[in-house]
């Protein structure tokens, strides 16, 4: 199969959509000629033209709420917001707007838009353009959130959040763009709310979101020699999420580590791990583990910043310790 | 009153006294609600203000869109609501425009193009602008009215959603009510400049009109909103208008910010119902004792409609999880 980057697959997902239903289109700030700072929209502005690749002024409150009106009024908006940081910019827009339009209406209005954005750290871009803050939209309903974690991801999770009659939020990795994955030439989607088992495993259940994945994905190989089986889960959407999968998982190994680049405290690893506790309880042999990004606004220096994200050794280690039983007695 | 449009005969005229009566009406009615402690949480009166909302939406058609404010249920009733399901919506009612989900402050009734009110003030800039942006890019002429008020004109979303708009020609009309008080305060205290120079900024035509006078507001808005469709758009109209009531039902000892000598002023000598009816009478579009006559039908519907909703059932509550999503039934289900 070819292999093509997480760049290339958003691209496609994008083009196909828009060929496909004339309502759907891309606003936001430098989409159209220079297809976004990371590139990812090149060329779709030569194909679709400037009516429907729309380039707007820095404001990115104002295009949000405009891409809520124009979702409620018969299209398709698919909003580039440059960076994750700025969603602070558009909270009303999003959560009080956009999330709860259909409900405060009593069902009557909808708002099909697509907000495209990113998180991850260590791009040694600093604490206002490096944030992985998906925890922030998840909390609110109404929203729908996903965390591809590969090409193949990025592309059918696209197509399906552009169908989808609720307002969605992608986050990519900026750090993946390039990262390339075997990605068919014919047309899938992937459906919300269907967790991805990466690897399968018997003696430990590794939780990982976006780029995550990979850190388990490599941690899991290294446990592999150890004689560590672990399992990979990628929960794809984490609203909604699929929680059926995950509790059958940790049923099975009887330990689970959550393992996401948003920051630990009140974050999705808390919640996964809380869900587990309620649900799995009786089934574990140890306690679930959290590992989020560290409480700190994300360092510039290098020597900082690295530290500040999960790796895989450090997944390793905590996989190793929940094996030795030594979590038990950790408080 | 300004001079008679030759297109508009005596039906028009007496659909707009009809309408504003409908606002005045349904307001004395909501506040009686509230008064009386049968209305949950409290609501925002628009009596006073009736003419903004008539003299526009009367210019437009049923598939021209509005956006909405928490003062907004003289929005509601101009654009075609009926009262059962907006005092339904109000106390709360399965039946209601919004099956009780929204209440006053959130009233949508997209079957006469009405986008809602919002309770974030100026949150529904961004809403009409888009609004406007659809129908240009499906090709439809049809045009959007944004209503807010003077304290909506100190959010920042206004100057970036009136860039956009004027910088793409959407066909939007800011309706900007100002009737003087933004909440407890003078709009003076809150406003540096002039409101109308904010929209000239952009490059957009802005007028100013006298908010009491509905048929100086629906001749301009009628020219507006024809040129809007031709592509001429966006434009800023300041309506020049008063509250009657507070801030808020609640709102009722007001004498700190405002004088009951100036409230007096305003009801007595600027009422746009008093004026449009004394100059429907001096033209001889209608006697007084018809209008006596509508108004009685006018109060006696809305007494019908308040007994109806305070008697309508609450919603299941079965329904507190949907609508949270379209595809799912039931949100808390779904895990």
């Amino acid at each position: 199969m070819r292999e093509i980057t997480i760049s290339q697959a958003v691209n496609e997902a994008l083009a196909e959509e828009m060929r496909r239903d004339e309502t759907v289109f891309i606003i936001g700030e430098d989409v159209a000629e220079a297809g976004t700072p990371f590139k990812v929209l090149s060329g779709l502005v030569e194909e679709f033209g400037t009516a429907r690749v729309v380039d707007t002024p820095i404001a990115e409150p104002g295009f949000m709420g405009l891409a809520v009106g124009a979702a409620m009024t018969g299209t398709r908006p698919v909003v580039d917001l440059m960076f994750g940081d700025f969603i602070y910019l558009i909270m009303d827009q999003l959560c009080n707007q956009a999330a709860k339009t259909h409900y405060m209406s009593g069902g009557k209005l909808n708002v099909p838009l697509v907000l495209r954005t990113n998180l991850g750290a260590t791009r040694r871009s600093a604490a206002q353009h490096s944030q992985s803050l998906h925890a922030l939209v998840a909390h609110i309903p109404g929203l729908k959130v996903a965390m591809p974690s590969s090409a193949y991801e990025a592309k059918g999770l696209m197509k399906t959040a552009i169908r989808d009659n609720n307002p969605v939020v992608i986050f990519e990795d900026k750090l993946m763009y390039n990262d390339k994955a075997p990605v068919p030439e014919e047309e899938y989607l992937i459906p919300f709310g269907e967790a991805n088992i990466k690897r399968e495993g018997s003696d430990i259940t590794l939780i990982a979101t976006s780029s995550m994945v990979q850190v388990c994905e490599e941690a899991a190989e290294i446990l592999a020699a150890e004689g560590i089986s672990a399992e990979v889960i990628d929960p794809r959407t984490i609203v909604p999420l699929d929680e059926k999968t995950l509790i059958a998982s940790a049923k099975k190994t009887s330990r689970v580590i959550v393992v996401d680049e948003g920051h630990q405290s009140y974050g999705v690893t808390g919640e996964i791990a809380g869900r587990i506790n309620e649900k799995a309880f009786y089934h574990l042999d140890a306690p679930v583990l959290r590992m989020g990004a560290m409480d700190v606004p994300v360092p510039f220096s290098p020597a900082l910043e690295d530290i500040t994200v999960p790796t895989p050794q450090a997944v390793v280690e905590n996989a190793r310790k929940l094996m030795l039983g030594e979590m038990i007695h950790a408080a | 009153m300004s001079p008679s449009k030759p297109h508009h005969n005596a039906q028009d005229y007496l659909r707009m006294y009809r309408q504003m009566v409908r606002i005045r009406t349904f307001e004395d009615n909501a506040n009686q609600l509230y008064l009386s402690a049968k209305m949950p949480g409290l609501t925002h009166m628009y009596s006073g203000e009736e003419a903004v909302a008539v003299g526009i939406c009367e210019a437009l058609r049923k598939t021209d869109k509005i956006t909405s404010t928490h003062r907004g249920h003289g929005h509601c009733v101009a654009k075609g609501a009926e009262f059962k399901e907006m005092f339904c919506e109000l106390l709360g009612k399965e039946e209601g425009y919004c099956r009780g989900k929204g209440g006053s402050m959130h009233i949508a009734d997209q079957s006469n193009g009405n986008l809602g009110a919002n309770a974030i003030v100026g949150g529904s800039m961004g809403i009409a602008t888009g609004s406007a942006f659809s129908a240009k890019l499906l090709g439809k002429d049809d045009v959007t009215v944004c209503f807010f008020g003077d304290g909506a004109t100190a959010q920042g979303l206004m100057y970036e959603t009136m860039n956009m708009a004027a910088l793409w020609n959407l066909p939007v009309i800011y309706a900007c009510e100002n009737n003087g008080y933004s909440e407890y305060t003078k709009t003076e205290e809150i406003a540096a400049g002039s409101i109308t120079a904010r929209a000239e900024a952009f490059g957009m035509e802005a007028f100013q009109v006298d908010g009491q006078d509905v048929l100086a507001v629906n001749a301009l808005t009628e020219q507006l909103v024809e040129r809007c469709r031709k592509g001429e758009g966006p434009f800023f109209i300041e309506l020049m208008t008063y509250r009657y009531h507070g801030h808020h039902v609640g709102d009722i000892n007001r004498e700190y910010y405002r004088s009951k000598e100036e409230e007096q002023d305003w009801k007595e000598n600027r009422d746009p119902i008093i004026r449009f009816r004394s100059w429907l009478v001096s033209e001889g579009i209608i006697s007084e004792a018809e209008i006596d006559a509508m108004n009685a039908e006018i109060k006696d519907d809305a007494a019908a409609a308040v007994d109806y909703a305070l008697n309508a059932k609450y919603p299941d509550v079965s329904e507190v999880d949907m609508h949270v999503f379209t595809d799912v039934t039931h949100a808390l289900a779904q895990g």
